[in-house]
């Protein structure tokens, strides 16, 4: 088994436990074993975007230098950092980054944080879909045992995988990342043209009447193509599309609700593993009924 | 005095000084401390609060215990020609030369109500009381200003993701006199956090001890009435010995032994 | 139409200026194409559209700070990916943000959020709105 450093955020530990149980099982299929990081924080979920916004970044360094020590002290195999989240990512990846782009400021920050071991730069995160493209979707194809053929499922990039074009882990306009993976594990990809649209991230908090509204037009552009189910990669999309479809239902009353997997539940669906890993219990518009209809 | 025997009558003696006058000749070393920005000489061996109390300065805020357990004595100070700003319990720590010092008689913090058994025992319960714990940007700052050396920007992100046993594992020693609260760039009320982890997890998390039920359930059948008369029935001497043959016993039974 | 000259003030400038060093972008790059006005998932319920947003500090306007839209931005990116002048917008609606914010005045009152709401709102979902609505 191969060890490597993880990060799984705050979501994955409460409302996106689905995600984090199937994800870790999936990966052991793959022969990765996910080492999370000790005394981890959160990574601020967003990166600041004006020029001298410091204090921000360092959630994201503190996180590098723990992995920068469990480096050192050789308890991993891989020395990239693994996240789950899209939105967390997008920040670390984003702050790694801009770390490397302006020492003098990774000065300053290690200079603020005087009671850490200094980071020395060079951490890089990596998502599971990449890790996944690494060792080859054939790789994948091989280890499935349960066929999931009759599933008709659109995935949903959303923004944070593939933009901005520094952080993104496919091409930011046509992406295929994520129907390779689930062409490998022999579901029947509908393509949507909304797939990479905004959900409207954090505006739920503020303006959920907006995220109601590009919620209505990414699930019924999916459906219109004959989809069944969206899958994504990140528990805020899955929270605006899934979640919010009551709010969705209450504003257009002859909208059906629509199932949103995380594409490690599907894996861990045609890996044929054991069922309480997925946790449909949390997701929120139940897929079982769904599933059950498929005969899966 | 030339001999002296313990901490404790070391801590009798420095009070003397404050409570009865002291020859300044009979004190070996003294420090210059700056109380506000004012200089005054004090004896060495003084706590921060002795020293202030010395100095002419009379308590009526700022003092509670004088054991290190209330946490009312918050003091800031900085040390001369340091840039670090540095938090201490008045009643803990000794003066030192060169300290420029402030007592921070309260810090202001509304804590909000919510009802221990009514509560459910779920990881946003944290966020619904305490919403501004997601403004955290882990500058460490409140860990930094802990006079209790605590984990405590550890303890705020283990609420965000609603770990109840982590906050109050690591907050167990919070004496609430809150320096973090007053440094934090974010505006949290840690303690308030810490205290509500603490009291849900106790409640609801911590592993009922069987052994503690027993005894409460005998204590309240009467069981301990006699024992407690006697206790109370003690003069000096016989209470000093009943204490050691209760250590003696205890440190017994910790080796292994039995009672 | 009748024309109307607008004067760019020293005020102007220096608010042009401003957000030039905030954004690290060079705002009057930015020659109106309206490319991330089209592709902006929340222009809809903009008052004005991200390439208003320019416009306004190209000619040094503060008012710009009292408008809803530069609150409404996702920071989704899909202008950053797409603007033929190699701008970031979604940089240029931060500064403005943090303009307001750096003097101590929040968009949002993070008491506002109702009970219901906080029990169901992922972590992620409200560290980002804190991190870009509080300051």
């Amino acid at each position: 088994m191969k060890k490597i450093p993880y990060y799984p955020g705050c979501t994955l530990k409460t409302t996106g436990k689905n995600f984090e149980d199937s994800a870790i099982a999936t990966a052991k299929v793959l022969g990765l074993k996910l080492l999370e990081i000790d005394r981890w924080n959160c990574c601020g979920t967003v990166t600041s975007l004006t020029q001298d916004d410091l204090i921000h970044h360092i959630a994201s360094v503190r996180n590098f230098i723990r992995v920068q020590e469990m480096n050192e002290r050789g308890e991993v195999d891989d020395y990239r950092l693994l996240t789950l989240c899209s939105m967390c990512y997008n920040t670390l990846k984003s702050v790694s980054n801009v770390m490397q782009e302006r020492p003098d400021d990774l000065d300053k920050i290690n200079n603020f944080m005087d009671r850490e071991e200094d980071y020395k730069g060079g951490v890089t995160v990596v998502h599971l879909l990449e890790l996944i493209r690494e060792m080859g979707f054939d790789e994948i194809k091989s280890k499935v045992k349960k066929s999931l053929g009759k599933l008709k499922v659109s995935p949903y990039y959303g923004c944070t995988l593939l933009r901005p074009k520094e952080v993104a882990l496919d091409d930011p306009e046509v992406p295929t990342i994520m129907e390779d993976l689930l062409n490998a594990i022999g579901v029947d990809v509908i393509d949507s043209p909304k797939k990479s649209m905004c959900c409207g991230s954090y505006q739920t908090v503020r303006n959920p009447k907006t995220v109601v509204r590009l919620g209505y037009e990414i699930i019924e552009s999916a459906r219109k193509r004959g989809a069944e189910a969206l899958v994504t990669s990140c528990p805020l999309c899955a929270f605006n599309l899934d979640d919010r479809q009551k709010e969705i239902k209450l504003e257009h009353p002859d909208f059906e609700r629509m199932p949103v997997f995380y594409f490690t539940q599907l894996t861990a669906l045609a890996f044929g593993l054991k069922k309480d890993v997925n946790n449909f219990d949390l997701n929120f518009t139940d897929p079982r009924p769904l599933l059950k209809k498929k005969k899966i | 005095m030339a001999k002296e025997k313990n901490i404790m009558e070391k801590i009798a003696h420095a009070n003397q000084s404050v409570t009865k006058g002291i020859d300044p000749k009979d004190v070996k070393h003294w420090a210059k401390i700056y109380i506000m920005g004012k200089v005054y000489e004090v004896p060495a061996d003084l706590t921060i609060m002795q020293a202030m109390e010395y100095a002419g300065y009379r308590f009526i805020h700022s003092c509670g215990c004088r054991a290190g357990f209330c946490g009312a004595c918050s003091t800031i100070y900085r040390m001369k020609g340091e840039y670090k700003l540095q938090t201490a319990m008045a009643c803990q720590t000794r003066v030192e030369c060169g300290m420029y010092l402030v007592q921070l008689p309260f810090s202001p913090a509304e804590k909000p109500i919510y009802s221990v058994t009514k509560e459910p025992y779920e990881g946003n319960s944290f966020l619904k009381y305490f919403p501004e714990i997601a403004r955290c940007v882990s500058c460490n700052t409140c860990t930094k200003a802990c006079p209790q050396d605590l984990e405590v920007m550890d303890y705020v992100q283990a609420a965000l993701r609603g770990d109840f046993q982590r906050v109050a594992e690591l907050s167990f020693d919070c004496i609430q006199c809150g320096m973090c609260a007053l440094r934090c760039p974010a505006e949290i009320v840690q303690y308030n956090v810490s205290q509500f982890g603490r009291v849900m997890y106790g409640r609801n998390g911590f592993p009922e001890n069987k052994a503690l039920k027993k005894v409460v359930k005998a204590t309240e059948k009467g069981e301990y009435k006699k024992d407690f008369k006697n206790l109370l029935g003690l003069n000096m001497k016989q209470s000093k010995e009943a204490y050691k043959k209760q250590q003696a016993t205890k440190a017994k039974f910790l080796k292994g032994g039995k009672k | 139409m009748s024309k109307k000259i607008i004067e760019i003030t020293d005020e102007g400038n220096a608010f042009l200026e401003k957000v030039n060093e905030l954004s690290g972008q060079v705002v009057t790059l930015c020659d109106q194409c309206g490319t991330c006005s089209g592709c902006c998932p929340m222009a809809e319920e903009m008052d004005i559209t991200p390439s208003q947003i320019n416009r306004m500090v190209q000619l040094g306007q503060v008012e710009v700070l009292d408008l809803e839209a530069i609150w409404l931005c996702a920071s989704c990116f899909t202008c950053t990916v797409r603007c033929p002048r190699g701008l970031d917008p979604s940089k240029i609606c931060e500064s403005l943000r943090q303009m307001t914010l750096r003097k101590a005045i929040d968009y949002m009152d993070i008491r506002d959020i109702s009970e219901k709401e906080m029990r169901r709102l992922p972590q992620i979902a409200i560290v980002s709105a804190f991190r870009k609505f509080t300051g």
